[in-house]
């Protein structure tokens, strides 16, 4: 665990970070800025035509979505076990990049389902779950902007993250249980055609690399914003 | 009598002494099937089909109501600090709050709900759906309940944040009651949901006081 705490420290964070961080934006561009291009040169599906397009933009933002909350879970785990330092204005500073990916998601998803099934929602199971995580996510900031205390926010988040986070695959499997139309899985299985792999990939590492590279910046933002504080108190 | 069951008492005769919580989960319960009827139209058809996701959805809602003063007013006058200190784990303090919500709120909707079934013309069969997957489900309710409840015992405004914690948790609950109840309906055996309602139910009363004992140990901490 010596190597996770020795960026607890803030200090150490920022200096990595700062490193790190011009590194993670170029390749963000570059990724983005390729697949985005790839995606609109690749050929028509058979079945969905140029519509196939909205894959690249839509999966990527749910796999993102899915990824920060998992972010925000073992983070709330560090915070609450360990009492890593660091982790809460982590896993605070995941949660709106979390729901903005989980929007992006279901606001895209509604754009490619309204060629393809003709409307753009159902009650789907797919669909309802992500729904769902979007209200977890705004539950989440809501008890973070909530209670005043910092060090009580960031316990009683923690804990709600950590019980969300059981809960999570229960509603999935309930609500999949309940109805569903959303396609299974496509990608891990093979099933996707090769020559949609690249800018599929290329745009899954690029919405990664974006979703890293704010959260960095916004835990740096966080980390300096505590400093001023602190020295206007001391001041 | 074991400290457990003098809490339970207590809380029991709380709730039925300040304001009757029950009966007015209750009332809340009938208005929002009231309500229906007249946004939906008065199709007897119609209101059996739509009936035990109604029923559901209200009891929940009913069930709400009630749970931001799980905790709070006595974090409030500083009786939990008096119960945290007892040899009572608060744990167990957790588990006696939320037995004690069920049987002044769950169990009483529980008891209603055939009455309004009745008035939804939901079919016999499906009425003793209805009661069972209510029986079974609303502890879960009290239980996740408990969770939102402990973690915002110390706002003032708790009452709004709640829901947004607590109602994105119990969909599993609403999800499998409300579909035995539809399965029941569509001439199905309901038991597949009823279990997985129990498993459901089960694992939330089991695991949710140690959440709730944590968030009450945090606000209890300075």
């Amino acid at each position: 665990m010596n190597w996770l705490f020795r960026y607890a420290n803030p200090h150490n964070f920022m200096r990595l970070s700062g490193a790190v961080l011009p590194f993670t934006a170029i390749a963000t561009a570059i990724c983005l800025a390729a697949g985005l291009y790839f995606s609109f040169s690749v050929p028509p599906d058979y079945q969905q035509g140029t519509t196939i397009t909205m894959l690249f933009i839509h999966v990527p933002a749910d796999v993102v979505a899915e990824l920060a909350y998992g972010a925000i879970a073992v983070c709330s785990l560090l915070s609450l076990v360990w009492r890593h330092p660091l982790s809460d204005t982590a896993a605070r500073a995941a949660a709106p990049f979390g729901a903005l990916f989980t929007a992006l998601g279901l606001i895209t998803g509604a754009l490619w389902g309204k060629p393809m099934w003709g409307t753009y929602w159902v009650w789907d199971a797919r669909l309802t779950s992500f729904l769902l995580l979007l209200f977890l996510y705004l539950g989440y900031m809501a008890l973070w902007n909530a209670i005043e205390d910092e060090t009580r926010a960031a316990r009683a988040a923690a804990i709600l993250a950590l019980v969300s986070a059981i809960n999570l695959p229960i509603i999935k499997f309930s609500v999949d249980w309940w109805s569903t139309l959303h396609q299974g899985e496509t990608i891990m299985a093979g099933k996707l055609a090769p020559v949609y792999l690249p800018p599929f990939l290329l745009m899954m590492a690029g919405y990664t690399l974006l979703f890293l590279t704010l959260w960095m910046i916004r835990i740096r933002t966080a980390i300096v914003e505590r400093r001023a504080r602190n020295l206007m108190v001391s001041a | 009598m074991s400290p457990f069951l003098t809490l339970l008492a207590r809380d029991l005769k709380l709730a039925a002494r300040s304001g009757g919580s029950a009966a007015l989960a209750l009332s809340f319960f009938a208005l929002v099937a009231t309500l229906v009827p007249l946004g939906v139209g008065a199709d007897l058809h119609l209101l059996a089909r739509v009936a035990g996701g109604i029923l559901w959805v209200g009891a929940v809602l009913a069930a709400l109501l009630s749970l931001d003063r799980l905790f709070q007013g006595d974090y409030e006058d500083g009786s939990l600090d008096v119960i945290a200190l007892s040899p009572l784990p608060l744990e167990l303090t957790a588990l006696a709050k939320i037995a004690a919500h069920w049987l002044s709120t769950g169990l009483p909707l529980t008891l209603l709900s055939p009455l309004l079934a009745l008035m939804f013309n939901l079919p016999g069969p499906a009425i003793l759906t209805l009661f069972v997957s209510l029986l079974i489900g609303t502890p879960a309710v009290s239980a996740i309940g408990a969770i939102g409840a402990s973690l915002t015992l110390s706002l003032k405004r708790g009452g709004l944040i709640l829901p947004l914690i607590i109602l994105p948790l119990v969909t599993p609950a609403v999800i499998f009651g409300a579909g035995a109840v539809s399965q029941t309906l569509d001439g199905m055996a309901a038991a597949g949901a009823l279990q997985l309602l129990a498993a459901f139910s089960f694992a939330a009363v089991l695991l949710s006081p140690f959440a709730a004992a944590a968030s009450v140990r945090l606000n209890l901490s300075n």
